[in-house]
């Protein structure tokens, strides 16, 4: 009998960042591997500089709810540091963390970014990376979300050889520059997060 | 066949296509809007002819949809549950008249109200309307419910209700299309009187929508969606509706229950199973993801039977929506404490857009009322609600689509003035020009903002019927041209607006003021893909 994989993925952002689109990038190569998908989005608050999230369920068995039950996420993916952290109920006692760490300022109570750093530091197994910086090195702040899902690509129960089809996939009719630029961001975040975990472990 | 990743609403609208639907009609509502932007999207849709567009509002798009039934062609309405309200004069006589070509009626709750007034359950209109209800749990479902709903429809000649929730709209799954089927041809209806409500008619038909109710009933003890799942533990028997069956299944490791469990997909509610677990078990636990209609029909007037666990009892809250922690706690499991959000996060509350004209008209209109007290504003549902928040604190009201006029004129007419109404391009021509027409007729001395964006803004910038119209509309329904004015709402126009303003507040008369300006969403949109065409051409 087949072993259960399951992997329950929260995405976290503010409007705009290209949460759905890492998701689209998953939910791709999981279904191309043959796996059961449910993905819930948050629909309407991407235009008003609200959170937004998203609820994405990989398994080899039929998946029951769209919503993933409290405390038995296995990772939170976020593209913003204190999105990150608002999911910290969902996440299991075993759950990582994989954030950026640039903030979205866009309300007048924003916390401090040391403060920020500080709880995440707190969680107990995380992933940071400054994925602006990253992305921008490589051609384009746009593809500071890729960088996060290379980040995030140890712990998704996916080859990276499937992560990079999917990319491929999706972003195929916008030409190979812009192709081959996402490969480099995955491949960037993917290395920042070898580091990360050599020295947790 | 291919698996398609489908969002609820997308699985219906595909449903839709491939079960040889001539029409779809519709008003834009969370979270009912995305079925038919993929129905307006596809490509598919114009090879086949479909026909596809956004109504003015619900009443009219049910009634679009009753007349393309009436011809013998199979429609779609589509709206979210508070649009129902404004539908329900249609909705309740299509009943009585029942359907020629098949017709489905989707409406969408909100549980949580994550974008809504309430969390009104739909399900209450189509038991009122005495109609047959599909509540599909998962996106499979949801496709193959509208071929199998457009079937039933035809089969007693009555229109089909399908209800579904937030979570399932919203939640993208694999869904296998089955075989595509031709659209009707043009035929009426074999009893020419169907459709007149007069009433020695409308009681001949009533008589078989009475009749009809047992044969209902009978389809709905044989549905499949309709599912009993034995099991030993006769301590409890579980009834779960819709959603909250997924819930349910969640918390079932290997997916097996001990307790007997039915899952509802279809109404009238299966009375015979119903009794079956009633009968064989201690208590009942019943999951809705909604209101407690079928708790509330099982625990009678009176309580007094067997033990009902659910809203109702405390055993669920009685408000929001369910999710599978709350179904863990109510089967009685244990649930480890969830761990505090961090007190270092802050709330994002949605805000209106950098640069939104809402944001300079609200300024120009609280400068003209600089002294006023606080509560003179009437205000209504789109994006310029969030002109309540800070640092805005601009409207006072907002209940229902075109309230604001209607509810200025009446405390106009109580001598509380000034009375201003700020309300949309979209909801004006949805449900404003009435009261407009009320305040017309009394010379009602309110003062209407109409903010045209040229759109239909907070449910993603849909086309708006106001567009290009507002002016003829207003004279039309006779407001005095004079009293008539557009505005420009930018910050370099702040001090003439304000006087614009000043003026039309001491008109002791109907107002209209309309500041102008297009949604910096949709005006980005197109330009992006003015962008694009011209690089294509180039």
């Amino acid at each position: 009998m087949q072993d259960k994989m399951k992997k329950d993925i929260i995405l976290a952002g503010v409007g705009g960042q290209g949460i759905l689109s890492i998701a689209a990038i998953i939910g791709t190569a999981a279904v191309k591997a043959g796996y059961f998908l449910k993905q819930a989005e948050v629909h309407g608050m991407s235009q008003r500089g609200g959170d937004v999230q998203s609820n994405l369920r990989i398994s080899n068995d039929p998946i029951a709810s769209d919503l993933i039950p409290v405390g038995k996420a296995d990772l939170i993916i976020s593209v913003e540091p204190m999105e990150a952290l608002r999911y910290v109920p969902m996440l299991s006692s075993e759950g990582w963390i994989i954030t950026n760490t640039t903030p979205f300022i866009n309300i007048p109570d924003y916390p401090s970014k040391e403060d920020l750093l500080k709880v995440i530091e707190e969680q107990h197994y995380h992933i940071k990376l400054d994925a602006e910086s990253i992305a921008k090195e490589i051609g384009s702040v746009k593809c500071a979300n890729v960088v996060i899902l290379g980040a995030a690509t140890p712990f998704l129960g996916l080859s990276y050889e499937q992560i990079e089809d999917a990319i491929r996939v999706m972003f195929g009719r916008k030409g190979e520059e812009i192709v081959n630029m996402n490969l480099a961001a995955l491949k960037a975040g993917n290395e920042q997060a070898k580091q990360q975990i050599k020295l947790i472990r | 066949m291919q698996k398609l990743m489908l969002l609820g609403d997308e699985a219906i609208a595909q449903g839709a296509i491939d079960a040889g639907m001539s029409g779809i009609y519709a008003y834009p509502g969370t979270p009912s809007t995305e079925i038919t932007e993929y129905i307006l999207q596809s490509k598919e849709v114009k090879e086949k002819k479909i026909r596809a567009g956004w109504s003015t509002n619900e009443k009219t798009a049910v009634e679009g949809a009753l007349g393309m039934s009436y011809v013998g062609k199979r429609a779609m309405t589509c709206m979210k549950h508070v649009g129902l309200n404004v539908a329900a004069d249609a909705f309740i006589n299509s009943s009585i008249t029942g359907a020629n070509g098949g017709l489905i009626v989707v409406s969408a709750d909100d549980p949580s109200m994550h974008s809504s007034q309430n969390e009104q359950d739909s399900r209450f209109y189509g038991d009122f309307a005495m109609i047959p209800i599909l509540e599909p749990s998962n996106q499979q479902e949801a496709y193959d419910m509208v071929h199998y709903g457009f079937d039933l429809s035809e089969k007693y000649r009555i229109p089909v209700m399908m209800r579904i929730t937030t979570r399932l709209a919203h939640s993208r799954a694999g869904v296998v299309q089955s075989k595509m089927r031709e659209q009707n041809e043009i035929r009426l209806s074999p009893n020419p009187k169907q459709f007149i409500l007069l009433p020695g008619n409308a009681r001949k038909q009533y008589k078989t929508l009475l009749v009809n109710q047992d044969a209902f009933r009978k389809e709905s003890e044989q549905s499949v969606f309709n599912q009993y799942i034995d099991g030993p533990d006769k301590k409890m028997g579980i009834i779960a509706c819709g959603l909250s069956f997924n819930y349910l299944m969640e918390n079932y490791p290997r997916r097996i229950s001990a307790n007997p469990i039915l899952k509802i997909g279809q109404y009238p509610i299966p009375v015979d199973q119903v009794r079956k677990m009633y009968d064989e078990c201690d208590s009942v636990l019943v999951l809705e993801e909604g209101y407690p209609l079928i708790e509330n029909h099982l625990r009678g007037l009176l309580n007094n039977g067997k033990q009902i666990k659910g809203r109702l009892d405390g055993t669920v809250p009685r408000d929001g929506e369910l999710s599978p922690n709350l179904v863990a706690k109510a089967l009685g499991m244990e649930v480890a404490e969830a761990k505090a959000i961090p007190s270092i996060v802050k709330n994002r509350p949605p805000a209106l857009c950098k640069g939104c004209p809402h944001i300079f008209s609200f300024n120009a209109i609280k400068e003209a009322m600089n002294g006023t007290e606080k509560g003179h504003v009437f205000s209504d549902i789109g994006c310029y609600t969030l002109g309540f928040m800070e640092p805005y604190n601009a409207i006072d009201t907002c209940v229902d689509m075109g309230a604001s006029i209607t509810m200025a004129k009446g405390a106009a007419d109580a001598g509380f003035l000034p009375a201003l109404a700020v309300i949309g391009d979209s909801t004006f021509t949805h449900s404003g020009m009435t009261g407009l027409l009320d305040a017309v007729s009394d010379n009602s001395p309110i003062t209407v903002f109409i903010l045209d964006n040229e759109t239909t803004g907070m449910t993603g910038g849909q086309t708006s019927a106001a567009h290009g119209r507002l002016e003829s509309i207003c004279k039309g329904l006779g407001v005095d041209p004079a009293h008539i004015r557009v505005l420009n709402p930018l910050p370099k126009t702040h001090e003439e607006n304000v006087q614009v303003i000043r003026e039309e507040i001491a008109y002791q008369g109907v107002s209209v003021i309309i500041p102008r300006r297009e949604c910096i969403q949709t005006a980005a949109r197109r330009l992006k893909t003015m962008k694009q065409t011209k690089e294509v051409t180039n």
